[in-house]
């Protein structure tokens, strides 16, 4: 409508430009014979987002990447953006890809936002994952991006995303019994459970 | 053919320009209605004059009408009444009865006074939102204090059997208190043949103005101040009058009786077309809520489209000029949706996709053409592009 109280759109104006164009997006009937060199799914409709990613691999560099995703505008423009940055890099630049880089591409995205709806390097991550598995190589990667969250006991990120990936940690208290995690100083128990939360909401489960 | 449709008329109306007019006239009245002086008096009559008007509008010609600054104070104040009454064991009466579909200034202020120790009860409601009777009377005891169930939904629009719920929570001696917001102006609500003891609305809901409410407490029924320091509102509720949105509110109050049954009637039917018009225009989508007129707000219409995400429905149909709501997560700020359809046992995957449109007094027909020619592109659009396919 138009009043003299014109103010911005929710989001960035290159995020609604994704939004409203997305780039390389999958199209069942256009796209019916491209074929991926490796898959990634991350998400769930039941959490709201869901983002598959689909890449062709040329002598270890992304020549060609195509998506889906169910969710919100920040999640169809994350993943538009991502794919954007990805096509042309190689494997290993690829797969440390952030999230925040992303968001920066953006312009920006609300806090709340930020954690749910930036699926896009998660789900790279896991076609690569998924390339790398299905041409018996080995995997660099994953352990180069590994960060380590609990110092007193060597736990990683990684670590923490596996087990609630693997549906053996469903509560912070079997991840607890798992790493034991914090039970050194106790510093990084705010940061563990942050981030407990956000792979339980990337993986699809819901509480 | 680009467009404007205002479909969130639940969420907040248009001020009708009657009372525009009658807000900008009473901003003359600016004479503290509190004073002895002339200008003083002359804002008291109108403001007594509001009160008589809303004093129909809800059918409590009996009790007392106190002003608010909207629905969420009026119900804060209710519960805050029976926190005083629990603390000071006044009858040994200790638990609070809500329906888990009430509106967040309900849900949320039991949440927060369970945290402090009092005894909350959540009563459970049926696949279209109603509330589950037989629970109802389980749940009731000697020992109920109040019991609050709204009038008419928000999001999905269901009525509920207000007088029957007044009928238990008075056999068991407890009070009874309908937030009756969304009902306003689209059903008759009568506070005191329903047998109802508190009643909460807001101005802006049926075309009055925004930060103006009422609470309306029936005869004979206790009451405590929420707002202290002012013997304003005969002590029941400090602050200065405001007198503008006060007259505003009475003349709102005045429309809404007048064009009760014609506006009931003009918003069920561009409710109807508009879902037919979907239904036949776009596969698999699922109508929440009642489906009976006797059992919905007229102007209410909730659809889950499956596949797809309710924020990215909302925002392509912005861009097109046409404003609706969402249960969708993404939409509220937290990673879960709507509580109202959970609370139903709508799926959750259909609660992300679920788009509200609420009708109002300035809809026509064609602005539901213009989202029955809009919509199914975007859900088709949506659906293409979403990791999960229909019938797979």
């Amino acid at each position: 409508m138009s009043n003299s109280f014109m103010a911005d759109w929710v989001y960035t104006p290159t995020v609604k430009e994704h939004f409203m164009n997305p780039h390389h997006l999958y199209d069942e009937d256009k796209d019916k014979d491209w074929q991926p060199d490796g898959e990634g799914e991350v998400g769930s409709l039941a959490c709201g987002d869901q983002m598959k990613v689909g890449i062709q691999v040329k002598d270890d560099k992304i020549t060609d990447l195509k998506w889906l995703t169910y969710g919100c505008a920040s999640a169809i423009a994350s993943t538009s953006m991502m794919s954007d940055m990805a096509i042309g890099m190689s494997l290993e630049q690829a797969y440390h890809l952030t999230p925040q880089a992303i968001m920066d591409k953006l312009g920006g995205l609300p806090e709340h936002k930020f954690h749910c709806s930036v699926l896009g390097d998660k789900a790279l991550r896991a076609a690569i994952d998924n390339y790398l598995e299905k041409n018996h190589r080995p995997n660099p990667f994953k352990k180069a991006v590994a960060k380590i969250v609990c110092e007193c006991k060597g736990v990683t990120d990684q670590d923490i995303e596996n087990l609630v990936k693997s549906g053996q940690a469903q509560t912070l208290e079997d991840l607890q019994r798992l790493t034991s995690y914090g039970t050194g100083c106790g510093k990084c128990k705010n940061r563990v459970k942050d981030l407990f939360l956000d792979y339980r909401h990337i993986y699809g489960y819901t509480d | 053919m680009n467009r404007f449709v205002y479909l969130d008329n639940n969420g907040t109306t248009q001020m009708d320009p009657e009372v525009k007019k009658a807000v900008d006239e009473a901003e003359n009245l600016y004479g503290n209605a509190s004073s002895m002086h002339e200008l003083g008096r002359d804002a008291e009559a109108q403001i007594e004059k509001a009160r008589k008007q809303v004093a129909r509008l809800v059918g409590c010609e009996e009790g007392k009408i106190v002003f608010t600054s909207g629905a969420s104070e009026s119900n804060n104040t209710v519960l805050n009444i029976f926190r005083d009454r629990i603390d000071d064991k006044v009858d040994g009466r200790d638990r609070i009865i809500v329906s888990a579909i009430e509106h967040p200034s309900i849900i949320e202020t039991v949440k927060y006074l369970k945290s402090r120790g009092y005894k909350i009860d959540l009563c459970p409601v049926d696949r279209v939102g109603k509330v589950k009777m037989d629970e109802l009377e389980k749940m009731m005891g000697k020992d109920v204090a109040l019991v609050s169930v709204m009038t008419g939904n928000n999001e999905i629009g269901t009525i509920q059997p207000v007088a029957g719920i007044a009928a238990l929570a008075h056999s068991y001696g407890a009070y009874m208190h309908t937030d009756a917001t969304q009902a306003i102006g689209k059903v008759p609500v009568e506070m005191e043949k329903w047998g109802v003891d508190y009643l909460s609305c807001s101005g802006h809901k049926f075309y009055g103005p925004k930060g103006e409410g009422v609470l309306a407490i029936g005869k004979g029924a206790p009451f405590t101040p929420f707002m202290h320091g002012g013997h304003q509102e005969k002590g029941y509720r400090a602050g200065t009058y405001n007198t503008p949105d006060i007259v505003g509110l009475g003349v709102a109050a005045e429309l809404a009786m007048k064009n009760l049954k014609e506006e009931h009637d003009k918003l069920w039917h561009l409710r109807e077309m508009l879902r037919e018009g979907l239904v036949a225009a776009i596969p698999d989508v699922v109508v929440n809520g009642p489906t009976e007129e006797k059992d919905i707000l007229p102007g209410t219409l909730d659809m889950s489209f499956p596949c797809a995400e309710g924020e990215s429905i909302l925002l392509y149909l912005d861009l097109d000029g046409i404003e609706v709501s969402t249960g969708s997560a993404c939409a509220s700020g937290s990673l879960e949706p709507s509580y109202v359809l959970l609370a139903c046992g709508i799926d959750v995957e259909l609660a992300h996709g679920s788009i509200r449109f609420s009708f109002g007094r300035y809809n026509t027909e064609e602005d539901v053409r213009y989202v029955i020619e809009k919509l199914p592109p975007i859900i088709a659009r949506l659906r293409k592009m979403s990791t999960r396919k229909l019938h797979k």
